[in-house]
């Protein structure tokens, strides 16, 4: 039976929604399922991960080293683990894939990355080119199985678990060649990008800084995250965290409405996973429209206040 | 300061890959071939330290077959001053790839290695972070600003809540993201000039790489389709469909 390993991403208050969904997958493999988690007065995000649905352990390990998610000090406490554990999973965050492909080196092996889908326990499904193509990975036998879990391709599991949690003391020391300065976070209050159940999108044909305030409006009027094409990131109207897409996030929103994106596979595959999929867009022939479920040939400028006042 | 940039061939982000029929592989047949974006973005990052005056050379290197010394001789031409291939048949997981780079570092011994944050085709996002783990020094991944400064750099890192900045203490592995720059383009005299810099070929059996392969790709299949929607005429009919489905 397999012995999983899933390394805890936090903010230092909260576990994040994505390690929920590493459950979920762990759950597809199949055995004991354990949760790591590194950072300095750990105790209550431990609690949190402890309560997640079928995790037997939390195994909490403080120090003021891993206070910052620096991948050169967390790394050493996730190989320091190992050992006991058939497979070693984190998310497809970018703490996630920071992380792991340095653990995966440091303990031999390539990793498994965007897990989508559990064939069997050393099996498993993965997105390559920006998911025009969907591979099988066999996992040879005798080897730690470390990978990333895809989170758009998993529900979380509920809150309904009551697993242990053990202290340990960290197995490694601080990395002098490595500084954590500090974070300058975007998002603001708006609900977060990668857990929002609805998300309103702008892209390229927003024109401005100032005309993308429709999207957030109109956003905040649904109670919406919100999100982005690379070209409007690109051209400044947004900030970088909110690109949706190969390069950027992948997101599985119940409702995801794109204003004035074209629709570029770059972008596509980073919302394939949504429920419902509305597009708007003044070219009739924009591949956005492949792929929506619910299609709309407009100006987004006459669109958006309309949709407000029918909304309000 | 020597800069060694990492350089993919890869199939052009414009070409629709199909999957073959037999579940094989993907067409790459009279496919457009390209650098991959994010390792143009790298040597870019690495010619503009070099312009400035941090650094004296650029080297690229590429790990493959013969044809990707298409991609290093337009590395050559935006800038590079001299190009290796590691000379490979075989199609190579990232831990190979980093063992590969790491004895090229050895050779050397450069102050900064910079690659792109991912291959457009794999999308593994894996070998600049298992080249920092096994040269055990620092690494700076998605880095969409670099500032170096005496024997260290500091890097402002795209991050899923925004953007995080790291000091971190040279030599070391920088992976970059889109915003760090805008690629040159590469004019016609440089594409002369590329033809005579120097390209050295190194069998990859001569660096001694262990072989890896605990993962092996099975098999190839194209991603499920979404069922075909519906248009609707205005933003009155669009709410409705919206508020049937429970939406809103």
């Amino acid at each position: 039976m397999s012995r999983i390993l899933i390394i805890g991403e936090h903010d230092g208050q909260n576990l994040n929604l994505a390690i929920a969904k590493c459950v979920r997958c762990a759950q597809a493999i199949g055995g004991d399922i354990d949760i790591a988690i590194f950072g300095n007065a750990v105790d209550a995000i431990a609690a949190e991960a402890a309560s997640l649905d079928s995790v037997s352990k939390v195994i909490a390990v403080s120090a003021d080293h891993l206070a910052a998610p620096l991948a050169v000090n967390w790394a050493p406490e996730a190989v320091a683990l190992a050992a006991d554990y058939s497979h070693v999973l984190g998310p497809s965050t970018t703490l996630g894939r920071d992380l792991m492909p340095r653990v995966a080196a440091l303990l031999g092996v390539n990793q498994v990355s965007d897990i989508m889908e559990v064939t069997d326990s050393s099996t498993f499904k993965r997105p390559i080119y920006a998911g025009n193509a969907i591979v099988d990975v066999q996992c040879a036998e005798g080897q730690t199985i470390v990978g990333t879990v895809r989170a758009a391709s998993w529900q979380a599991v509920d809150a309904s678990g009551s697993g242990s949690v053990e202290s340990r003391a960290a197995a490694g020391s601080p990395a002098s060649h490595s500084r954590y300065v500090g974070l300058e976070a975007g998002g603001g209050e708006r609900p977060d990008l990668q857990s929002a159940a609805k998300v309103v999108s702008g892209g390229r044909a927003l024109g401005s800084v100032e005309n993308f305030e429709l999207i957030y409006q109109l956003a905040d009027r649904l109670g919406a995250g919100v999100g982005a094409s690379r070209a409007a990131v690109d051209a400044g109207y947004c900030p970088n965290d909110m690109q949706v897409g190969q390069t950027g996030k992948i997101i599985a929103p119940d409702l995801y409405m794109a204003f004035g994106i074209s629709g570029a596979i770059q972008h596509i595959t980073g919302i394939k996973d949504a429920g419902t999929i509305v597009a708007v867009n003044k070219d009739s022939e924009a591949p956005i429209f492949e792929v929506s479920d619910i299609g709309l040939v407009g100006d987004l400028f006459k669109v958006i206040p309309e949709l407000e006042s029918l909304l309000g | 300061m020597k800069i060694l940039v990492g350089i993919k061939r890869v199939v052009d982000y414009n070409v629709r890959v199909r999957v073959l029929p037999d579940g094989s592989g993907v067409d790459t047949d009279g496919v457009k071939m390209s650098v991959n974006p994010f390792d143009e973005i790298a040597l870019e990052e690495a010619l503009r330290i070099k312009e400035a005056g941090k650094a004296e050379e650029v080297i690229v290197v590429s790990v493959g077959g013969d044809e990707c010394q298409q991609q290093l001789r337009t590395g050559l031409a935006m800038g590079a001053d001299r190009a290796i291939q590691v000379k490979t048949g075989e199609s190579l997981q990232p831990l190979s790839v980093a063992r590969a780079f790491l004895k090229i570092i050895e050779r050397e011994q450069p102050g900064l290695v910079i690659l792109g944050k991912q291959a457009i085709d794999d999308d593994n996002s894996q070998t600049g972070q298992m080249l920092a783990a096994l040269w055990d020094r620092p690494q700076a991944t998605f880095a969409s600003k670099l500032t170096l400064s005496d024997g260290s750099a500091t890097v402002v890192r795209e991050v899923d809540i925004g953007l995080e900045t790291i000091e971190i203490d040279l030599p070391a592995v920088v992976t970059v993201d889109l915003r760090l720059n805008e690629p040159r383009f590469v004019k016609l005299p440089d594409i002369m000039k590329a033809k005579r810099k120097p390209l050295d070929v190194v069998p990859l059996e001569d660096l001694d790489v262990g072989a890896d392969s605990n993962l092996s790709v099975t098999k190839f299949a194209p991603p499920a389709q979404r069922a075909k929607g519906i248009m609707v005429e205005d933003a009155a009919q669009l709410v409705q469909e919206l508020k049937n489905r429970g939406l809103v």
